[in-house]
């Protein structure tokens, strides 16, 4: 039998979930759509999770998420698919897993990404966090594993943080539901457009290079006005990266805006 | 200037830089990302009491993967799953088995006769599918559902990349991928959930390998009858005491020696069918955590034990049907089964075997578990004994060990074959549920046909080999 009449647990207004509501696999026509990266083994799918209410299999060991996950949410009267991509270390070689990942973020457009990293390995991870940088200018990091971090005497400046990559960052523990609802309102109003990102971009290309990158870059923005991230599709044409080049032969940069 | 001018003159451009760059190009933007990353957690990240702690997960790794005690490890925690899967799963089958086969079977059968349904209805579907269907629930559901959890759990504490790093040497030999070491571990609980966790290996080539593979895992429906075989004919070649001892020996032996198989053929493959080079891949080593036991209980439940039990049931159940049939139907004056045993009796004496168990093979593809129960059925159906099972077509499987002694010794059994049955078990095609799932995979009927006979073959060519050799000792 289904009951339709919310529980008063439900419907009381100190229930910290009363704004989420799990969606679970219907992700139809969602307003938003949401891609959850970061380094293998840094808890996104229980991220994942604790948003959508599905049970997705999480283990302790990296590259357990094959493929890509789909689930939904609403959120503040909002529907948002999210997406969990397979993690990676990088996003400029050339596995199966990493190409998903990236390819995803560059053509999938999500309306944000949320970028999970381990807290107390945070320089590792930091790699990846700035390769996503390059490619998307509206992301949130979610500093997850902050009790894990505290265990190891190690904590994170989470403001000087947030100022040096130029986006929101939320301290979670997603095991524990902690920090989830300050994740999810933070996502809305960067979807929203309430909170402006100014990413970090790769500083210290030695001064030969960055010339000829910026040439480059150049050339492709007079191609696509407005493309958000020229600097790094220069760098990928540069890598030689075949699957970019084919792209702009077939023209896949060709802005729908 | 046209667009697609403007694309073909901005991939020119970015050739010519590129040349104009070379090879480093890749090297100093990373090196630049790690100096940026560096400069960043060096402002944010707050380490308290500088001093180098004793750190408790290093210390661990450095005996788990050390090069002494690393394997020895491994072997003891794979020995502790096993037995306690084993002995664990013990009551949980008597009782269903009490249940089903005991309790459920004769009410179905009474409430049928009550209901005057023709006796060839009944025994279609109560001796045949019900009965089928409640060997594998009762024979394969406790064993899955402890040893899934468990597993689920060494994943969770973080041993499984551990035991990948330190078999990681000897697939790479094989020429074969290290994550292998994981879909072998995943296949002792099931062939099938073990070929679907390939997917964690991203080249084809090696993951095409670790699926041919994964049948050399004993998986827990084949368990059974090891530990059946080895107790009842191995274990009672030397004396009471040291009976237990050399039964769990033999079990293992198998086990092990499927182990072996897996390098050798994945060699093999890597050598003809599969040529390539190996691929490398980054594992880190996780922090150890410590598992959520409920959670992973219900989602190891529910991913993997009910899935494949719910697939083993779609399969087993139709064979159950078949299995009833063959023996009912008769041509002449001789059932199917008996005109196909016999058929195949002169080839299965050959190598060590019967026609009876080559038959039961051939009816039990579906469920491994259900090729004892269906052993026993046709031995007394043809052997000249008398007073045990239930009828032709009937499932039964017998109280006491020294009862099935006498009956299979009834239909001819001998010590040897009792061990090419153990190798066989090993080396045979793996069941219609790991079949289908490997062409849903691999997408692919060439890999599928390769991956279901070439084990057949090669258990016909083992089991003649030890028949030779123990025909001339």
């Amino acid at each position: 039998m289904q009951n339709n009449t919310p529980s008063a647990c439900e419907s009381c207004a100190h229930n910290p979930n009363t704004s989420l509501k799990r969606l679970g696999v219907e992700v139809e026509n969602t307003d938003y759509v949401i891609a959850l990266a970061g380094n293998p083994n840094t808890g996104k799918s229980t991220v994942f999770n604790n948003l959508t209410g599905l049970k997705q299999h999480t283990g302790n060991w990296p590259g357990k998420t094959v493929g890509r996950a789909e689930g939904g949410f609403m959120f503040n009267d909002n529907s948002y698919k999210i997406i969990d991509l397979p993690g990676t270390y990088s996003l400029m070689s050339t596995s199966e897993d990493e190409e998903i990942a990236r390819n995803f973020i560059l053509f999938g457009k999500p309306d944000v990404t949320i970028i999970v990293v381990d807290a107390g390995r945070l320089e590792r991870n930091l790699n990846l966090v700035l390769q996503i940088l390059e490619i998307t200018d509206k992301a949130v990091l979610c500093l997850n594993l902050i009790d894990e971090a505290k265990r190891h005497d190690i904590t994170v400046d989470e403001r000087t943080l947030s100022k040096d990559l130029g986006i929101p960052v939320v301290a979670t523990s997603a095991i524990r539901n902690v920090g989830i609802q300050e994740l999810l309102k933070t996502v809305d109003d960067v979807a929203k457009g309430k909170i402006k990102c100014t990413p970090h971009r790769i500083k210290n290309v030695p001064k030969e290079i960055d010339k000829k990158v910026s040439k480059i870059q150049a050339s492709i923005e007079s191609l696509y006005p407005g493309l958000p991230n020229a600097r790094w599709i220069a760098f990928r044409l540069l890598d030689g990266d075949e699957d970019i080049i084919k792209a702009i032969e077939e023209g896949e940069f060709i802005n729908d805006k | 200037m046209d667009k697609d001018s403007a694309i073909k003159s901005l991939l020119e451009e970015a050739a010519e830089t590129r040349w104009e760059i070379g090879q480093e190009f890749h090297d100093k933007l990373s090196e630049s990302i790690y100096q940026n990353a560096a400069h960043i957690a060096d402002r944010t990240v707050i380490k308290e009491g500088q001093k180098e702690n004793f750190n408790i997960d290093r210390t661990i790794d450095s005996i788990v993967t050390s090069p002494i005690w690393g394997f020895p490890i491994m072997f003891c925690v794979l020995a502790v799953v096993l037995w306690l899967t084993i002995i664990g799963s013990n009551y949980p089958s008597q009782f269903l088995a009490f249940l089903l086969l005991d309790n459920a079977y004769e009410w179905l059968r009474a409430f049928a006769i009550d209901l005057g349904t023709p006796w060839w209805l009944n025994g279609f579907l109560i001796d045949g599918v019900f009965l089928s269907l409640a060997w594998v629930i009762s024979v394969m559901l406790p064993p899955m559902a402890i040893f899934f959890p468990l597993f689920t759990i060494l994943e969770d504490l973080g041993y499984l990349p551990r035991i990948a790093f330190n078999l990681d040497a000897l697939f790479r030999k094989s020429g074969a991928h290290g994550k292998q070491a994981l879909t072998m571990s995943m296949g002792f609980g099931c062939n099938a959930a073990g070929v679907i966790a390939t997917r964690i290996i991203d080249s084809p080539r090696e993951r095409l390998i670790a699926i041919i593979t994964n049948n050399f895992s004993l998986c827990n429906g084949r368990w059974p009858t090891q530990i059946l075989l080895g107790t009842i004919f191995i274990g009672q070649m030397v004396p009471d005491s040291y009976q237990s001892l050399v039964s769990t020996a033999s079990v293992i032996g198998v086990a092990l020696l499927g182990i072996g198989l897996t390098f050798a053929s994945s060699w093999a493959l890597s050598k003809t069918f599969l040529k390539g080079e190996v691929s490398s891949f980054t594992l880190e080593l996780p922090p150890y955590r410590k598992p959520r036991i409920l959670q992973t209980i219900y989602t190891s439940l529910i991913d993997r034990t009910l899935i494949v039990l719910w697939r083993a049931c779609v399969f087993a159940a139709p064979a159950g049907a078949v299995i009833w049939l063959v023996c009912n139907i008769t041509i002449g004056d001789t059932s199917i089964a008996n005109h196909l045993i016999y058929l195949m009796d002169n080839f299965g004496l050959l190598i060590g075997l019967n026609g009876v168990i080559l038959l039961a093979y051939v009816l039990a593809i579906p469920a491994n578990e259900i090729v004892i129960p269906t052993i026993l059925m046709l031995t007394v159906m043809t052997a000249p004994i008398t007073g045990y099972g239930s009828g032709d077509g009937v499932m039964f499987e017998l109280d006491s060990l020294g009862n099935t002694h006498e009956v299979l010794v009834a239909g001819g059994w001998t010590l040897l074959t009792a061990i090419n049955v153990m190798l066989f078990s090993l080396i045979h095609n793996p069941c219609s549920t790991t079949i289908y799932t490997i062409y849903k995979e691999t997408n692919s009927v060439r890999w599928t046909t390769l991956a279901s006979i070439g084990p057949v073959i090669l258990g016909f060519i083992v089991c003649f080999v030890v028949a030779q050799v123990y025909y001339m000792l």
